[in-house]
């Protein structure tokens, strides 16, 4: 078995602050059917709430406002989960709701 | 030591191994042993023994010997170790009647060699993946050892050509693993220097190793997704050979021979598949016509103006019988096969007696089946020029001119031949000249150059 990090991306336009409402039931309901494999997952708030730091190169560092990479998709939440090889992880992906799209990438070291 | 000793008379399938492009490693040494005078066995017989074996055997052995390898790399330095040794053994024993089974024992013992002789090297090193000792066996070099091996190249073409590798990294390992061709060979064919082709291999097996890509026949369920996503690998590899997309020949013959080979391969590993009997008949009802395809000067030939008394008629008919069989019942998801539907296409090509009685009306209608599945740019650019000749060039040439506006291709060079074409048989030679212009500043292929060129001098020169 191997875990795998499933990063799911969202069109950053449709995500609303979202408070402190629950988990949606599309997510309840994928949860509850791969109750097995999961071993994590968090919801994050909209990547316009990011706040990015990168070294400047003279030991200090630059903050800036924003996410990472700016693009028009971006992280909303990930979920991490125990699979047989990496066509299951892909299957689950698959069954998650409301994405405009995942990357599932091999865990290499579980903390 | 019930079939070693065993020897065949004379040489075996000389001329067809001698001709095949085996271009590898092995058949480099196996060329070398030609010189070699104290086999028991002619090694010229040997050699072209090895090689046919290495044209024939190649996906077999190596598939069969993952399991006990426990990875890609380790299970092909065991099969190249095995046809290395079968050289010299076979001079001194004889060629087996069995090549295939012979190799794979072979294979399969080395795999454990390099294993065992790692795990002494690295005792501490935890093993990445555990072999499969019971898939082993271990059987001594009897043939009867080969029927408790199980046939495992699906399983090596579906890892090869799993959607999460990039489709030039799946296309380059089909050749690699599946063919048995060198890196080097893989490089020439595509055209890319060699270290650059050897880090897309590397990266891709790292990739199968690193995110467990599994080595093992896909689902019921992912089953057509799968298939179309493999006989994709094996279209591709044919049409490259078919048609080079840069250089001076027209055709790779080797690269197109072994797309040809593959497709056979999975006709006879997946024999209900209607999809693999409809790519196995595209390929058959194109390369039947290979011979036409260029005249004595070397230059193109339109399927126009092609001798079709020189196209293959054996391929046509098993090709034909394939795609009556691949359209014949529909699949478990509807529709029909992408693959079958091109084939129709080609096959009606095939069965016109001549250019002026092909059956437009009935390439129209196929086309026209076919964009219901399959909405490729190509694909309508194919349909509108069967529309041409169906409805009159005049409407074939507007719907060109549409087309044109796709920014997918619009720097597509059939299209500006298409277009250049329609607009001759119009009478409209200046513009006729433009486009010819055109679609020379965007084709790389000199044969298909040197046939452009021609027709722009041609439609240069006023009609009488």
């Amino acid at each position: 078995m191997s875990q795998y990090l499933i990063l799911i991306f969202e069109d950053d336009n449709m995500v609303q602050y979202a408070g402190t409402d629950g988990v949606s039931a599309g997510y309840q309901e994928f949860m509850q059917r791969h109750q097995a494999a999961l071993r994590g997952g968090i919801a994050l708030e909209p990547a316009s709430m990011a706040t990015s730091i990168r070294p400047d190169g003279s030991g200090g560092f630059s903050v800036t406002d924003g996410p990472f990479g700016e693009s028009k998709e971006a992280v909303g939440g990930y979920f991490v989960v125990e699979a047989a090889d990496l066509d299951e992880a892909l299957q689950i992906a698959k069954e998650i709701p409301g994405t405009t799209g995942v990357e599932v990438r091999p865990v290499r070291i579980a903390g | 030591m019930s079939d070693v000793g065993r020897t065949r008379a004379g040489p075996r399938a000389g001329p067809r191994a001698a001709t095949s492009a085996a271009t590898s490693a092995v058949a480099s040494v196996a060329a070398s042993a030609v010189t070699s005078a104290v086999a028991s066995v002619a090694a010229s017989a040997v050699a072209a023994a090895v090689a046919e074996a290495h044209r024939n055997e190649w996906a077999f052995v190596l598939a069969a010997t993952v399991h006990v390898a426990g990875d890609v790399d380790t299970a092909e330095e065991a099969v190249q170790d095995a046809y290395a040794s079968a050289l010299a053994t076979w001079g001194a024993r004889g060629i087996p009647d069995r090549p295939g089974a012979w190799l794979t024992v072979a294979a399969r013992r080395r795999a454990l060699d390099i294993r065992r002789r790692a795990a002494t090297a690295a005792r501490a090193l935890p093993k990445l993946v555990e072999p499969d000792d019971a898939a082993l066996g271990m059987p001594g070099l009897e043939d009867d050892a080969i029927d408790g091996i199980r046939d495992d190249r699906l399983r090596l073409i579906f890892t090869c050509c799993h959607p999460a590798l990039a489709l030039d990294a799946q296309v380059a390992l089909t050749l690699r693993l599946l063919c048995g061709l060198s890196t080097a060979e893989v490089a020439r064919a595509f055209l890319v220097p060699e270290p650059t082709m050897a880090a897309r291999i590397t990266r891709a097996k790292k990739k199968i190793q690193g995110a467990h890509i599994p080595y093992r026949e896909p689902p019921v369920s992912e089953l057509p997704e799968r298939i179309d996503g493999v006989l994709s690998v094996v279209y591709l590899i044919y049409t490259t050979g078919h048609t080079a997309p840069s250089g001076a020949n027209l055709m790779r013959r080797d690269l197109a021979e072994r797309g040809h080979e593959l497709a056979r391969m999975l006709r006879t590993l997946l024999p209900e598949n209607r999809d693999v009997a409809g790519l196995l008949a595209l390929v058959l009802l194109t390369d039947a016509r290979r011979n036409a395809r260029l005249d004595g000067e070397r230059e193109l030939v339109l399927l126009a103006d092609q001798d079709r008394s020189v196209w293959d008629r054996a391929a046509i008919d098993e090709g034909i019988a394939l795609v009556r069989e691949s359209l014949r019942v529909r699949r478990p998801g509807g529709g029909q096969s992408r693959f079958a539907l091109m084939a129709a296409i080609a096959a009606v090509h095939d069965e016109a007696a001549s250019w002026n009685e092909t059956d437009w009306g009935e390439i129209l209608g196929l086309y026209d089946m076919l964009i219901d599945i399959w909405t490729s740019p190509v694909v309508r650019l194919n349909r509108a020029i069967a529309l041409g000749f169906a409805r009159g060039f005049a409407v074939g040439l507007a719907e060109l001119d549409e087309l044109g506006a796709d920014p997918q291709l619009a720097r597509y060079p059939y299209l500006a031949a298409a277009r250049a074409d329609f607009l001759v048989r119009l009478g409209r030679r200046a513009d006729a000249r433009i486009a010819y212009e055109e679609a020379l500043v965007l084709t790389d292929n000199e044969t298909e150059r040197a046939f452009l060129q021609a027709r722009l001098d041609a439609s240069s020169i006023e009609p009488r």
